[in-house]
């Protein structure tokens, strides 16, 4: 295998991590991480420092997307950004003080059990009706997102709610190290009730800038390696480029199945995390 | 007297990030995409190997080194230099959303805006 071969299966797997990602919410990371130190035997730091990259590139290639069409909700977003951030600085700051890899295998429960969760569907065309949340309408966070009948009106509920598990997610991925990005999608979801779409889109929004406020220590760290980031950086872009295009006319019941099987995935990948532990 | 961003919509603001996203993202990929033929040029059959952490040189772990190699021309500088292109789009995201929302008269998410701007460079630069 020479690096042309090696390069163009990583691309390969790249791109379906995008397409992945991009339609989840997730950021492709849960998929590259383990085909890097798995299959090809990478150094956990490579694959870190590539799955860093990853989910960057699905953030800003399919936000483009996104937020033109106005399936993301800018407000929503930069408001539990704060949440986020400001969680992953406390808990980077625990990572000698909490059992790292107990938390790792419990999280890794939390989200099979709502994997479950996420395919019975609340009322989110209902949401609508109800009298608006006086928070929500304050912070104008009330929306319409593009469907194939025209723009569709949604109400956003429970805002102090989901601000704290977006602290939660914050603190989980600054002191696990992993992606945040299915807990955010869960707050938005099953909290807020946001339209499951504006839930994925908006969560897409929020990962890249989430793994850019730790982009500068990896790469500082030496986790960042060109050979391998380039056909990662590529191959990721244009699976989430192909992934965009396909969100506006995919049926919601599909793309929640979709999630909760990506969601399995990365609940298996973190108990298989913590119990064999180093990795 | 009415200023003619008074009616700066949502729906302007949303075109306005999308295309600055779009831009961003492409730039970052030309220059990765270039910085991938030099090095594949230059490295194309030998399997470099992943198994043992080294780290970077030195010269690729900060913005100094990395512009410096990448104009030297050199397939890993500019593929460096193009991930940092890609770190910079959602930093540009958040500072250009803020913008947005200035025209926009939303003084709350200016502000929203703005406190993850400061979170986000704080952390960026360690």
């Amino acid at each position: 295998m020479n690096t042309l071969v090696f390069g163009g299966t990583i691309a390969a797997a790249s791109f379906c991590a995008g397409f992945l990602g991009s339609l989840t919410g997730l950021g492709g990371g849960f998929i590259i991480t383990p085909v890097l130190t798995l299959v090809f035997g990478a150094d956990i730091r490579y694959a870190i420092g590539a799955s860093l990259i990853s989910i960057i590139a699905t953030s800003s290639g399919a936000a483009a997307a996104y937020v033109k069409e106005g399936f993301t909700n800018l407000r929503v977003g930069m408001l539990l950004e704060i949440a986020t951030v400001v969680g992953a600085l406390v808990g980077a700051s625990l990572t000698t003080v909490l059992p790292t890899r107990a938390l790792i295998v419990l999280f890794g429960t939390v989200l099979l059990v709502s994997a479950y969760l996420t395919t019975r569907p609340h009322a989110e065309h209902l949401t609508a009706a109800l009298p608006p949340d006086p928070l929500a309408s304050r912070l104008r966070l009330d929306s319409e997102y593009p469907t194939a009948g025209g723009p569709v009106r949604y109400r956003v509920r429970h805002v102090p709610g989901g601000f704290a598990l977006m602290w939660v997610a914050g603190v989980l991925s600054g002191l696990l190290g992993i992606g945040s990005g299915a807990v955010k999608v869960l707050a938005m979801d099953q909290v807020m009730y946001l339209p499951f779409k504006v839930s994925t889109a908006t969560s897409n929004f929020m990962i890249g800038v989430t793994a850019a406020a730790s982009a500068g220590i990896y790469l500082r760290h030496g986790y960042v390696d060109p050979g391998l980031a380039m056909p990662v950086m590529l191959g990721v872009l244009a699976g989430s480029l192909v992934g965009a295009r396909l969100l506006f006319g995919a049926r919601t019941d599909r793309l929640r199945l979709l999630f909760a099987v990506a969601l399995v995935a990365v609940a298996v990948e973190m108990i298989y995390k913590g119990v064999a532990g180093g990795r | 007297m009415r200023a003619p961003w008074r009616n700066v919509k949502d729906a302007d603001v949303q075109r306005a990030v999308g295309n600055l996203l779009r831009g961003g993202v492409l730039l970052a990929a030309a220059v990765v995409l270039a910085g991938g033929v030099v090095f594949l040029w230059r490295h194309g059959t030998a399997l470099p190997d992943y198994r043992t952490f080294r780290g970077e040189p030195l010269d690729l772990r900060e913005l100094g080194g990395i512009v410096r190699d990448a104009f030297s021309g050199t397939g890993r500088g500019l593929i460096q230099l193009g991930l940092l292109l890609l770190v910079a789009t959602p930093v540009a995201r958040v500072a250009f959303t803020a913008v947005a929302f200035a025209f926009e008269r939303d003084r709350t998410y200016v502000l929203v805006a703005l406190l993850v701007l400061s979170l986000l460079l704080k952390s960026l630069a360690g």
